[in-house]
């Protein structure tokens, strides 16, 4: 298709290669579906289960306990804004997972407040994904997903599930609440895998 | 959650500006006819892609902020202080001009005639857009689903949609109530934000069973979704979309 916008010079920007369709902010713009959940820490809890039914489960202190890892990497929500070199600290999924008998393939995260996502399990392993408690230095805002928030910085940003507090795992892969409203199953931004069927 | 049963790709098809309003010192309605189009649910957005002569392109999402009655699409942009797409759409697109789009997308922020229970909206700002949808196809079902818009503004000159929700507000189901938050005009004593007194007052009770629609810039939508819960509204029944300034430069 050969549409020109009459008058449309744009703006173009050098350095860092986006991925196709986005644009770089500074802010850090917040999208939910609903209202924001408050969820004290002490009423804090993350769950794994399995297939097969069995649950692993992990309160604050735990989470705490485990081994952090500092993270920076670039996001993509696929409302179109980028943002680069953003810093974390959280939980890599490789340690809560290191223990759990599964030969899943696929993950259903949910949220507090009833939010859920699907992600194949091989895209929360091998340091891709982390359950994040830090953002800037600073606890996490319950509006950013606060307490914790899953990070799968390699996927459009709405399968970084806020207030996470439990994976399910599955030998089938379910859809989760944008996938059902017509957002990609997958959400790879640099593919441009916005909408189903892109 | 269900697997949906067909994921048709969305594609880019070409409109045409048949009609330009403004509505706002920043803020302009564009009314489009787009051959192709099979029609959306109030409260749904779309894609816009501008490119430029050679190839630069730019994209951004917008509420459609008609009803779909099988003619045209009408969007209303809101200028964005140092945008790329939005003073092009509000200020250079004029009539007879091509806009690429491709859409409809969202499943969760809209609202269908056949849905149970009164509606609430409450919008701020340019947040009011996807609410007017709502609004139009309330008015094209002839629905007799009650329904109440609060509209927060910064002044009277800042209303988009003013005569087009005087009309809409004579129908006996419907209830517009603006909020003016910097400036009131004559005869109206209240400045100042929603809060939880505005929403006790003209809001729909928790035990009325209302389906919400909160949208408008993050900090107006986290603050009435707050009120909200706070006044013992179910959570699952609160629908928010958020943008504005904070949503980055569109």
């Amino acid at each position: 298709m050969n549409i020109v916008s009459p008058g449309f010079t744009g703006r173009r920007r050098g350095g860092t290669e986006l991925p196709p369709g986005q644009y770089l902010t500074h802010e850090f713009p917040v999208l939910s579906a609903g209202p924001t959940p408050h969820v004290r820490t002490e009423h804090w809890e993350f769950t794994v289960t399995t297939e097969s039914g069995e649950m692993y489960r992990w309160d604050w202190p735990a989470l705490m306990a485990l081994p952090a890892e500092e993270i920076t990497k670039d996001i993509h929500c696929v409302t179109r804004w980028s943002k680069l070199q953003t810093t974390w600290k959280g939980v890599s999924l490789d340690t809560l997972l290191a223990d759990v008998e599964t030969g899943a393939d696929y993950a259903m995260a949910h949220s507090y407040g009833g939010y859920t996502t699907n992600l194949p399990l091989e895209d929360l392993l091998d340091g891709q994904s982390w359950i994040a408690y830090e953002y800037d230095d600073e606890p996490l805002d319950p509006e950013h997903g606060g307490p914790a928030r899953l990070l799968v910085p390699h996927l459009y940003f709405w399968k970084s599930a806020k207030w996470v507090r439990g994976l399910v795992l599955s030998d089938t892969e379910d859809l989760g609440f944008w996938e059902t409203a017509g957002y990609h199953e997958y959400g790879d931004p640099w593919k441009e895998q916005r909408y189903a069927g892109d | 959650m269900e697997r949906t049963a067909i994921r048709r790709r969305l594609t880019w098809q070409v409109g045409t500006v048949t009609d330009v309003r403004r509505e706002t010192e920043t803020a302009r309605t564009l009314v489009l006819e787009v051959p192709e189009w099979q029609g959306h649910l109030a409260g749904q957005h779309l894609d816009v892609r501008l490119t430029a002569e050679d190839g630069y392109r730019a994209s951004r999402s917008y509420s459609v902020a008609s009803a779909w009655t099988g003619d045209t699409i009408e969007l209303t942009v809101e200028q964005v202080p140092r945008g790329e797409v939005s003073p092009y759409l509000v200020d250079v697109l004029k009539v007879g001009d091509p806009l690429e789009i491709r859409g409809p997308v969202g499943g969760w922020f809209v609202w269908t005639p056949e849905q149970e229970g009164p509606v609430q909206l409450i919008g701020g700002g340019s947040g009011v857009v996807p609410l007017r949808a709502m609004l139009r196809a309330h008015a094209a079902a002839a629905s007799t689903t009650k329904a109440r818009l609060l509209y927060s503004v910064r002044r009277p000159e800042s209303v988009i949609y003013v005569s087009d929700l005087k009309e809409l507000a004579a129908s006996d189901d419907v209830d517009v109530r603006l909020v003016y938050t910097r400036e009131a005009p004559a005869g109206e004593p209240r400045i100042g934000r929603i809060d939880a007194d505005l929403i006790s007052q003209y809001a729909f009770k928790p035990e009325d069973g209302a389906t919400t629609y909160v949208c408008g810039p993050t900090p107006f939508v986290e603050t009435v979704a707050d009120l909200l819960v706070a006044a013992g509204h179910d959570p699952a029944k609160v629908r928010t979309e958020r943008f504005g300034p904070t949503g980055g430069p569109r």
